[in-house]
Formats: structure tokens, C-alpha cells, sequence
């Protein structure tokens, strides 16, 4: 073939004269479009815009909704999904779901009581196996989906089901009395303390809470391991091709989520007093998590979305509850409300996602 | 079964011995050996399901082969993951480009291989070092030339095809020490960039880094190649050097069409 016999880049002669910019970065134009790629860099501002739109309107429509001991009662009515909700967004972020969360809180809390008042082993130490069992299984969530490549929805519905039996067979259905874990184990109920600045309540569990989140937000945003985990929900195959070990990612995030569900159960015996294995959070701890989530603009897909937006999202939650029991609506319209916050959040999460395009 | 090298007056750097690799019944690699001489670029050719890709991802640790040796600097190496390739000195790009779409270019730079901050920050609060990471992305991108950059901290997602392969071209040869492995780094790019990508596989060359390229781009093989690894049917069917044979040669050889002196088709 005669063109072979010629140097092979002739035909890239056409290119002498033509410009020598290569592929360069466009400035984004048109308001919409600046919005959007805003909101792709910051997805909690969306969580944060609607809390503070849902504060001004309560603000407005009932007048002793901005005291001081209102908004503290929301905090402590969110710390337990808030800390659940840490669990779920770093599940959420890798790409999975965990349906156990609710499930091992409860445990956890069962466990602590019970190594304490059935077996006799001081509380603090009683506690520490609490944590160490919920890390377990945790664990296991994580190792079945990591290993053994089973979906994390059907993982987590069977460890579910599971634990929860687990929970009701190990305690007797027994609960703990308030004032025997007072009398006997009060390191049980330390989260149930609080300060009481101006005569205004504040839980030591909501700044544990808040603690957890800050720490969270600051793994996930300034350590390797954080961005691993924001790689492995983004495209599993790309992280483990650029040198991520993806399995090992997916275990420590399930073990974690696992270690904060049994904090959540700490912190239950707190808030509630007692220990008792039938506590709604086992059944409701899931679904009010991952709305939490959901609504501060975590993607289910993976990869997308901070920690702080799922803090918003807890505090939106407990502000429609709280707000619309002032003004006093029928109790229906805030889960109304929290349907449409839902679809609204996937759809906006949807919509920023098409910035890369 | 002649599997034909020549010129071996060196040692190679990278030598691979009878990679097999199976996938259920499928043979990707069959009995395949394999020779990369320190400071060439070597093209690696062949038809689509040759096993190119499987040679190239065994020799980077994304797969493990079932059968044969890979030796690295004269000693034997094997590796587990892409980790461990790279932990050698052998960086790849990947067709796919391994890149996290959501994370910025400076991240996805570091992938797996993270500056932490000095001092207790980063011993015991694991900080990453941003600015340090950042700076230096941004010098791999200018020295590659291959684009302009505003914003280092743009998610890889708001790039073209085009850039994207140039942060992927520009993440390899700035970590590869020992081999950089180049899978289709041209196929997306417009023809002024292919050219720059031409050029800056000549500049890790000039730098005495060996080169493993694999390209349909025949004018581009020719040009850059020192020496061409022509795959066929899961193994080396012959390595040419392109100044003795033409691209109709090439294909010819790597089709079946036509066999090389001293070759027999494998049965």
C-alpha cells in the first residue's frame, strides 16, 4: 500500500497553521447552570436552604416556637436518629443501605444492660462490650457485602430480622427499669444528663451528636480514607483500578456504621431511662435514618452528598414534627410533608447530578 | 510454538513467561510471553479479543494469572492487586481511565497513594495535605500541557472525554518509575492532543522510563514504537521493528492474513 511508504504523521500536516489551544476550561454561563454547579460543589446547601425557610415560617406562625427550650427539645429528639443517621450516610455514601441500623441500636442497648444487671459486669465495662458487639455486627453486614457480594438491602433485611430476633430471644423480653439502671449502673444513663444553662435543657447526648457529626464530616473531607470512601460509592471498579482496596473500605464502613448504631443504643438508655428490647427505634430507626439522609441530599447512587446535610436533614425532620405540633395540625401532615421532602431531595439530586454533563 | 524476540542483548526489564489466564471456558491468555527492554516504548497490537487488554492487566495487577511468571528487574514478582504493581514502579492507564468522577483532579491524582500533612496533624489526625497535593497536580497538568486548568478542585465529571484522559496520561507519568503502561491513550482525543500525548510519551522515554503502549492508532504505533508486540489469539504472535515491515504488514500479521517468516500459526 503506497501510503505507508510515507512518514506515518503526514496526514497531521493539515495542522500547521491551526490554532494551538488545546482542550481548555469554559466559564459556566447562565445563572441556572452557576446554581447547579454550586450546588454540585456544595450539596448540603439545599438541606440547609429548606431548614431555614421551614424555621422563618414556624417562627412566623407560632410565636413561642424560637424559645430557647423549644429548639433544644428538637435536638434531643433528633440525637438518636442524628447519630443513626452518621451510620447510615457512610453506608449510603458507598452505595449501599443498611436496614439494620434500628436493629443493632436496640441490641446494643439489650447487651449493655444485660451484661451489667444479668452477668454482673460494671457498667463501664458492660458498655464497652456493647460497643465492641455492635462493631461486630456491623462487621458481618460489611463482610457479606464486601466478600461474599451480596446486595447490602437483602444483607441488611435478613441481619435485620435477625438481630432483632436475636434481641428478643437473648433479653426475655425483659425490660430494665429506669430506677434500677439509676440505683445500680448510672454509667448506662450518662448521655441522659444535661446542662442546664439559664434553666434551658440541653442533653449531654445532643453535643455527643453534634460531636459525632463534626468528627465525621472532618474524616470524611480531610482523610485518604474518607475520599476512598466517597470513591468506592462513586465507581467501585475505577477505585480499586486507581489503587483503593475497595473490600477492606466496604468492611471498615459497615463495622463503623456498626460501632455508631451501638452508640445510638448507648445513647437510647439515656433518653429513655430504661433498656428495653421492644423499643421502636429497632422497627422506625431505619426509615427515619435514611429519610435524614435522603432529605440532607446524600445519594442513594453513591458518592454524593456530606454528612452536615444529613445533621440538616435530621434538624428538618424535627422541626416539621415539632413546628406543626404548635401551630397544632393533625400530627399526619408532618409524615405528608416528609413524603414530599423526600421526592423533592432525590429529584434535586437528580437534577445536580446532570452538571457533569 | 516460536514466540519471536529479538535484539536480546539486554536483560528485559519487565519479562513475563507463560501467562495463562482462563475465564470459564474462554482462554485470554494462552501460553502468552512477553518482553519490555528498559528505555523503549513498546506498541503492543492485536485484534479485538486477542487479549491485549488481559496481557496488559496482568502485567498491572488487575488480574491475577492462573499460569506462567512475571519477572521485574530480573526478579520474580507477582501481584495481588494494582497496588502492588504500582508499589514496583508500574503505573497504568486504564481504557476505562479509573478516575472517581465526583472527586476533584487532585484527588483522583492521589488516589490510594494520599500526602498527609506533616507534623501531628497528620501522623495522628491523618489530615490530608491539600495544598501540597494540589500543587503538585497542577504542575503534572502544565508540564503535560495538555490543558489549562482553572480549577484544580473541578470534579473529573465537568471534564471532556479529552481531559480527562490527559489527567489520567498526566497521573501515570508522574508516579510510573519503573514502567508506564498506556492502554488506547489516544482513542479520545482530538488529533492536537493525541500529539501531545505522543510527545510526553516520548518525554517519560527521554526520562528512561520503558513504555508499554497499546493503541489501534497504526500512524501512532509506527511513529512512537521502538519495537511492536503483535498479539494473536492469546499469545505474542511476533515482535517487529517498524522500520522493517509497513502498517499493511502489521495488520496482515495481526488478522491472520499473512504469517511472519519463521512464525507457524498456532495451532
Amino acid at each position: 500500500m503506497p501510503s505507508d511508504v510515507k512518514p506515518a504523521n503526514t496526514f497531521e500536516e493539515g495542522l500547521k497553521g491551526a490554532s494551538e489551544r488545546v482542550a481548555e476550561f469554559q466559564e459556566e454561563k447562565g445563572l441556572l447552570k452557576r446554581v447547579q454547579h454550586w450546588l454540585h460543589q456544595t450539596p448540603s446547601a439545599v438541606p440547609l436552604f429548606v431548614l431555614i425557610v421551614a424555621l422563618v415560617v414556624f417562627g412566623f406562625l407560632s410565636p413561642n416556637f424560637f424559645k430557647a427550650a423549644t429548639l433544644s427539645t428538637i435536638l434531643q429528639q433528633i440525637a438518636i436518629v442524628g447519630i443513626l443517621g452518621c451510620a447510615q450516610s457512610l453506608v449510603i455514601l458507598t452505595a449501599g443501605i443498611d436496614l439494620s441500623v434500628g436493629a443493632i441500636a436496640v441490641f446494643s442497648s439489650v447487651l449493655m444492660g444485660q451484661m451489667s444487671f444479668r452477668y454482673g459486669i460494671p457498667a463501664p465495662l458492660a458498655i464497652g462490650i456493647g460497643l465492641l458487639l455492635g462493631t461486630a455486627m456491623g462487621f458481618v453486614n460489611g463482610w457479606l457485602v464486601a466478600k461474599v457480594k451480596l446486595p447490602p438491602f437483602i444483607v441488611t433485611l435478613g441481619t435485620w430480622q435477625i438481630l432483632l430476633a436475636s434481641n428478643f430471644i437473648f433479653s426475655a423480653n425483659e425490660t430494665i427499669r429506669s430506677s434500677d439502671i439509676a440505683k445500680d449502673a448510672p454509667a448506662l444513663q450518662f448521655w441522659g444528663q444535661s446542662i442546664q444553662p439559664g434553666g434551658i435543657k440541653v442533653l449531654y447526648a445532643v453535643f455527643l451528636m453534634v460531636a459525632l457529626v463534626a468528627i465525621l464530616a472532618y474524616i470524611l473531607r480531610h482523610t485518604a480514607w474518607g475520599r476512598h470512601v466517597y470513591a468506592v460509592g462513586d465507581d467501585p471498579d475505577a477505585a480499586e483500578l486507581a489503587g483503593v482496596r475497595t473490600k477492606r473500605v466496604l468492611i471498615e464502613v459497615y463495622a463503623l456504621a456498626g460501632f455508631f448504631c451501638a452508640i445510638a443504643g448507648w445513647v437510647m438508655i439515656g433518653r429513655f431511662g430504661s433498656v428495653s428490647p421492644t423499643a421502636s427505634t429497632g422497627q422506625l430507626g431505619n426509615i427515619q435514618s435514611i429519610t435524614a439522609v435522603v432529605i440532607g441530599g446524600i445519594s442513594l447512587f453513591g458518592g454524593r452528598g456530606s454528612i452536615v446535610g444529613m445533621f440538616f436533614g435530621a434538624l428538618i425532620v424535627g422541626v416539621f414534627e415539632m413546628g406543626l405540633k404548635m401551630v397544632g395540625t393533625d400530627p399526619q401532615w408532618t409524615f405528608f410533608l416528609i413524603g414530599l421532602l423526600i421526592i423533592l431531595a432525590v429529584a434535586v439530586d437528580q437534577w445536580i447530578r446532570k452538571a457533569s454533563a | 510454538m516460536d514466540q519471536k524476540g529479538f535484539g536480546m542483548t539486554q536483560e528485559p526489564l519487565l519479562k513475563a513467561r507463560g501467562l495463562v489466564k482462563r475465564y470459564g471456558k474462554v482462554t485470554a491468555l494462552d501460553h502468552c510471553d512477553f518482553d519490555l527492554m528498559p528505555g523503549e516504548i513498546l506498541a503492543v497490537i492485536g485484534d479485538n479479543g486477542a487479549g491485549k487488554s488481559s496481557l496488559i492487566k496482568a502485567l498491572s495487577g488487575a488480574v491475577q494469572p492462573d499460569e506462567g511468571e512475571i519477572t521485574l528487574d530480573g526478579k520474580p514478582v507477582s501481584f495481588g492487586s494494582p497496588l502492588d504493581a504500582r508499589a514496583h514502579g508500574i503505573e497504568c492507564v486504564y481504557q476505562t481511565l479509573a478516575m472517581s468522577p465526583a472527586l476533584s483532579i487532585a484527588d483522583n491524582m492521589f488516589m490510594g497513594r494520599e500526602l498527609r500533612k506533616p507534623g501531628i496533624m497528620g501522623s495522628l489526625l491523618r489530615k490530608l495535605d491539600r495544598p501540597a497535593m494540589e500543587k503538585f497536580a497542577r504542575e503534572k497538568l502544565n508540564e503535560l500541557g495538555l490543558m489549562t486548568i482553572q480549577n484544580i478542585n473541578q470534579p473529573v465529571e465537568t471534564l471532556s472525554g479529552g481531559q480527562r484522559q490527559g489527567v489520567a496520561v498526566a497521573r501515570a507519568a508522574a508516579f510510573g518509575s519503573k514502567v508506564v503502561i498506556l492502554d488506547e491513550p489516544t482513542a479520545a482525543l482530538g488529533v492536537k492532543e493525541s500529539r501531545r500525548v505522543l510527545e510526553l510519551i516520548r518525554d517519560v522515554r527521554a526520562r528512561g522510563i520503558p513504555i508499554i503502549l497499546i493503541s489501534h492508532n497504526m500512524p501512532h504505533v509506527f511513529e512512537v514504537a521502538d519495537r511492536i508486540h503483535i498479539h494473536r489469539l492469546g499469545r505474542r504472535l511476533c515482535v517487529i521493528k517498524p522500520g522493517d515491515y509497513s502498517m499493511s504488514d502489521a495488520v496482515a500479521f495481526m488478522t491472520g492474513a499473512k504469517l511472519p517468516e519463521g512464525v507457524s500459526e498456532a495451532a
